[in-house]
């Protein structure tokens, strides 16, 4: 694996810089890549905690408009609440979050999602998104996507030429997170805001109604979650120093992989 | 130094002071168009500042969102209050004839209101939904006047900027600006789902701001007062929420 050659990844001819020659090649990921990687990253963090806060003062989820501790649940998480109005079957509250949960979580959510926006503009005009997302041809056929799955599933250590380029089942999990968890978990959570309910009824109605709308970011968050683990997962199985190195300084190592 | 840092010193030092003063334009412009929130300067107060300009730029004369009658929720729900004491007690008893809406400030008519002349202003209903900041909801039936006729009555001044409006229970004060203080939605609501407002719901009176959170429609309102600055109101950040922590505006 590790003698081929990194343009492997770039069969239709779709590659980034010359690839053969490592001294004229661009940095790993490009800095804007790498800036908006780690803003977001702090983003979703401060999002995640205080949307659990959030969450505690209500751990039930409904479907339809509405829902309140006198309707029945879709379903509740077996936590306790920071609120003594909903049953929990616990003895005890936990103390009240929820001001400073609210205020940072909308903080956090204006971060990423201009954030995001920087980030989807470099990718659609620089051909980031064409370039090192999209999958090339050769990389979805069946033969090609099955080896890539197995060897995932097989925890092997990526190759060198996967040091330089993303893997197909890469490339589809980062444009599944960039096209449509991302979007969506904008979408559920303006879904939950009255004036944007009421500016646009529309956009809370397709989704079943606030109370689905609310279950749904709920949803979208744990898919979030479950990228986030196997993400940090699969870059300490492929070398995490390395790899966090080249999303902090844009410099990939040639071959000491399996360092 | 080499001519290519210094130019870039240049450029990103003029990068820099554009972007600042750009800034500087922008929050005067805000501040002149009413989009700054009294909780500006709290600690998640940019964040906070984002939103509030935000929604009012884009939905200023946005409806909340009605619904049908059939959608009315069987099992609303309210937070209990704190008790209420032997005199709302004795209010009650009285069916709230001795209740009254006072109305000071900036207005040309200092003036108070009984719930029963309230009743004889124009009646209006809108069906929508309370959400509480926690995450539940119910819809229900609001029937009241607006508030934009209640500050006709007293002559509320062309400079006002902010109403603010008090419950019987003292902790409880709030305000908003004129946007929401004008909607049609705007109801001083003393009426629920064809009948009375329950006393869980807020009766005699409560604000019912649609487009807010459950937290800015306050429950048993005594008190509204016109005024052009928050300063002078409390610590100075709009309403209560801010000082216990919670934002002042609730859009979201």
């Amino acid at each position: 694996m590790g003698a081929m050659s990194p343009a492997a990844d770039s069969v239709a001819g779709r590659t980034s810089a010359p690839a053969l020659d490592r001294t004229a090649r661009g940095p790993r990921h490009p800095a804007l890549v790498r800036v908006t990687h780690w803003l977001l990253a702090l983003s979703f963090l401060a999002l995640l905690v205080t949307g659990l806060e959030i969450l505690l003062s209500h751990p039930r989820f409904y479907w339809g408009e509405t829902g309140n501790v006198n309707m029945r649940p879709l379903f509740k998480l077996p936590v306790p609440s920071s609120r003594d109005t909903v049953p929990t079957g616990y003895g005890y509250v936990l103390p009240d979050q929820n001001g400073w949960s609210r205020y940072l979580h909308f903080e956090a959510a204006w971060f990423a999602v201009l954030t995001g926006l920087v980030y989807f503009a470099f990718g659609l005009f620089q051909g980031h998104f064409w370039r090192n997302l999209v999958p090339t041809a050769a990389d979805l056929s069946a033969k090609r996507l099955a080896k890539t799955v197995a060897n995932h599933l097989r925890f092997r250590r990526p190759g060198e030429e996967e040091a330089w380029s993303y893997n197909v089942v890469q490339r589809l999990t980062y444009l599944l997170v960039v096209f449509v968890l991302f979007p969506l978990i904008v979408w559920t959570g303006l879904a939950l805001s009255p004036t944007v309910e009421g500016a646009f009824p529309a956009a809370v109605a397709v989704l079943g109604g606030r109370q689905s709308a609310r279950t749904l970011h709920f949803f979208v968050t744990i898919l979030l979650v479950l990228f986030v683990l196997v993400h940090i997962f699969m870059v300490y199985r492929a070398g995490f120093r390395k790899r966090v190195g080249a999303m902090i300084t844009g410099r990939a190592s040639q071959s000491q992989e399996k360092a | 130094m080499s001519g290519i840092s210094r130019r870039k010193l240049i450029t990103t030092g003029l990068a820099t002071a554009a972007g600042a003063s750009g800034l500087a334009v922008a929050g005067k412009l805000a501040a002149r168009y009413g989009l700054i929130p009294p909780d500006s300067g709290v600690l998640y107060g940019a964040g906070e500042t984002l939103t509030y300009a935000a929604q009012r730029v884009l939905t200023r004369h946005s409806m909340a969102r009605e619904f049908s009658r059939a959608e009315i929720s069987k099992e609303p729900f309210a937070n209990e209050v704190a008790p209420l004491g032997a005199e709302f007690q004795r209010l009650q008893q009285g069916s709230f004839a001795e209740w009254r809406l006072v109305v000071d400030g900036m207005v040309a008519r200092p003036r108070s209101f009984s719930v029963a002349e309230i009743k004889s202003y124009p009646r209006r209903s809108q069906i929508t939904f309370v959400a509480c900041e926690e995450g539940w909801s119910y819809i229900a039936e609001w029937i009241g006047t607006p508030l934009s006729h209640i500050l006709d009555a007293a002559g509320a001044l062309p400079q006002v900027r902010y109403i603010v409006y008090r419950s019987f229970q003292p902790d409880w004060w709030e305000s908003i600006d004129m946007s929401d203080a004008l909607h049609p939605q705007t109801f001083v609501a003393y009426g629920m789902n064809g009948g009375d407002l329950p006393i869980g719901f807020g009766g005699p009176l409560r604000l019912r701001v649609p487009r807010q959170l459950g937290y800015k429609s306050v429950k048993y309102i005594t008190r509204l007062t016109a005024t052009d600055d928050l300063k002078h109101f409390g610590k100075g950040l709009g309403s209560a929420s801010p000082e216990g922590g919670y934002a002042w505006y609730a859009g979201i």
